[in-house]
């Protein structure tokens, strides 16, 4: 055990593992923010659709041969999600249905563009560092890290400021939009967080495992609280715990982050599952 | 002026028609049923009073000082709805957000216009319940507080009895009359209870192939009404 405290302090001594602690807690924080809508509005699988969008914009980026991924990929996702969300409740193609086509599609062209005109010689280490950002965590720059930080504080600020509102639009969309507050504008503004966080999150769970930072810490809050704030509020809290707890696990045992984390996650929901089936119980 | 007045209105969807040149007037303190068949357009035409939905011809006039985010909904309940994890409190309260603006939190006296609005509905004792755990009457009873919040004039309230049992119907049709005779509060419904409407409206919009509107006892006296009223069995 003590040797373990050791190799961690002797861990924490790199800028790098602390910059991967401060952004990996942060992105779990946003993500979980806004879980508990997207869960609640059947939009689950958004996290995993924009990140595949992500993903293709990424590829392109690099065939383009741009410096600064962030210019064509935060543009792109935002302009998705907007459209995803819009178009979720009054279309032929229904949500899921519209998630899954953009998902995929994108997914596809991504990767076909990658081969196409990939520079790289080691490509299919590429393409699975984007799915599974395997180590880009570990790679982060300060710029990165001061970029990370500036965006939760807004992402937090504006749940925060605008929770009662987010609230009344997840809860009953025609109500709040019949007597009088902006409906769409909050809708908007709920698919451009969204986006910004999983454009952050590819960095550290990668594309393919975005979903879980979105779903789970909401789904297992949902198991216990009873109120949208408690289950907002553990939801953030046990997001926070199971990524700071991932990101050690992985430094000590050399396990990939995006994977530890979620493999947390999961294990957490089990316990949340557990002790909700047990309050039931006493109560019934 | 009336509280409300529908103008030639014409409603469908995708360029077809459903509903043709549509006119009535509501007063404050009026009851009015809106009944027809299934696929009439009743509720289409109640997103269009809502401001939801645009008519395709005519249009909706609000007046008496109404403006028309002041009309309280009570919708039939989504799929999402039911398994919310929110607080009675937290719901009711939602109903206070138009007012709000863009100020961020909950005032004092919105708190104590939600508060008084459960002590109505006689559901303060559930404040901390969580929504998902009540029954289908408090739900409904919980929504109705929200719309309270929401508007001091006018209820539209969407088949607000559709899936309760006969107790809870008399209790709910109950309150909702209390709202209207001690509050005055005018009160706009869509029902597929003829007996039931044909107790407690003072107006009935009939619509359908044929177009009814007019008070209670004129309904009663038409053609379409006698057949409506004697084919579902009603008691008057």
């Amino acid at each position: 055990m003590a040797a373990m405290f050791e190799k961690l302090a002797a861990y924490f001594e790199f800028s790098f593992v602390q910059y991967a602690l401060i952004t990996g807690v942060l992105i779990a924080l946003c993500s979980s923010l806004l879980g508990v809508t997207l869960v609640l509005k059947r939009f689950s699988f958004i996290g995993d659709g924009l990140s595949h969008v992500a993903f293709g914009a990424m590829a392109v980026a690099a065939v383009v041969g741009l410096t600064n991924e962030m210019l064509l990929v935060m543009p792109i996702t935002i302009l998705c999600a907007v459209l995803l969300l819009r178009t979720g409740q009054n279309t032929k193609i229904k949500g899921d249905a519209s998630v899954a086509m953009i998902s995929v599609g994108a997914l596809a062209i991504g990767y076909l563009l990658m081969n196409l005109f990939s520079s790289s010689s080691n490509l299919s280490g590429d393409v699975c560092s984007t799915l599974f950002g395997s180590t880009s965590i570990l790679t982060l720059s300060k710029t990165e890290v001061w970029m990370c930080v500036i965006l939760s504080v807004i992402v937090v600020a504006v749940f925060v400021l605008f929770y009662n509102k987010i609230f009344c639009v997840t809860f009953d969309e025609s109500f709040s939009k019949a007597t009088g507050t902006k409906a769409g504008l909050y809708n908007l503004l709920i698919a451009i967080i969204i986006a910004v966080i999983i454009v952050l999150a590819m960095n550290l769970v990668g594309s393919l495992l975005i979903s879980a930072l979105v779903i789970f810490p909401a789904l297992s809050a949902m198991r216990v609280f009873k109120s949208f704030k408690s289950v907002t509020l553990c939801a953030a809290i046990m997001s926070v715990c199971c990524s700071a707890l991932g990101i050690i696990i992985s430094i000590l045992a050399g396990t990939p982050v995006g994977s530890t984390i979620v493999a947390v996650d999961i294990v957490a929901f089990a316990g949340f599952s557990l002790t909700g089936a047990i309050l039931g119980g006493i109560k019934k | 002026m009336a509280q409300l007045s529908c103008q030639g209105v014409s409603l469908g969807y995708d360029g077809k028609e459903i509903l043709h040149d549509l006119s009535f007037t509501v007063n404050e303190g009026d009851y009015l049923c809106i009944v027809g068949e299934n696929g009439s357009g009743k509720s289409t035409l109640m997103k269009t009073i809502l401001g939801l939905h645009s008519p395709m011809k005519g249009k909706i006039v609000t007046g008496d000082g109404l403006k028309q985010t002041e009309i309280g909904y009570l919708p039939q309940q989504t799929v999402v709805q039911k398994d919310f994890p929110a607080s009675v409190r937290e719901i009711v309260l939602s109903g206070c957000q138009a007012r709000c603006g863009l100020r961020p939190f909950y005032n004092a006296e919105e708190k104590q216009l939600a508060a008084e609005a459960m002590e109505k509905m006689n559901i303060t004792h559930l404040a901390k319940r969580c929504y998902r755990e009540l029954s289908g009457g408090q739900q409904q009873r919980v929504l109705l507080a929200r719309a309270l919040c929401a508007t001091r004039k006018v209820l539209l309230l969407d088949e607000p009895v559709s899936g309760l049992d006969p107790k809870v119907t008399v209790e709910m049709y109950r309150l909702i009359h209390e709202l209207n005779v001690r509050d005055g509060i005018t009160v706009i419904m869509i029902s597929h209870d003829i007996a039931a409407a044909m107790r407690y409206a003072t107006h009935i919009l009939h619509i359908g192939k044929t177009v009814f509107f007019g008070t209670k006892l004129e309904y009663m006296d038409s053609d379409i009404g006698r057949g409506f009223t004697d084919e579902e069995g009603g008691e008057e």
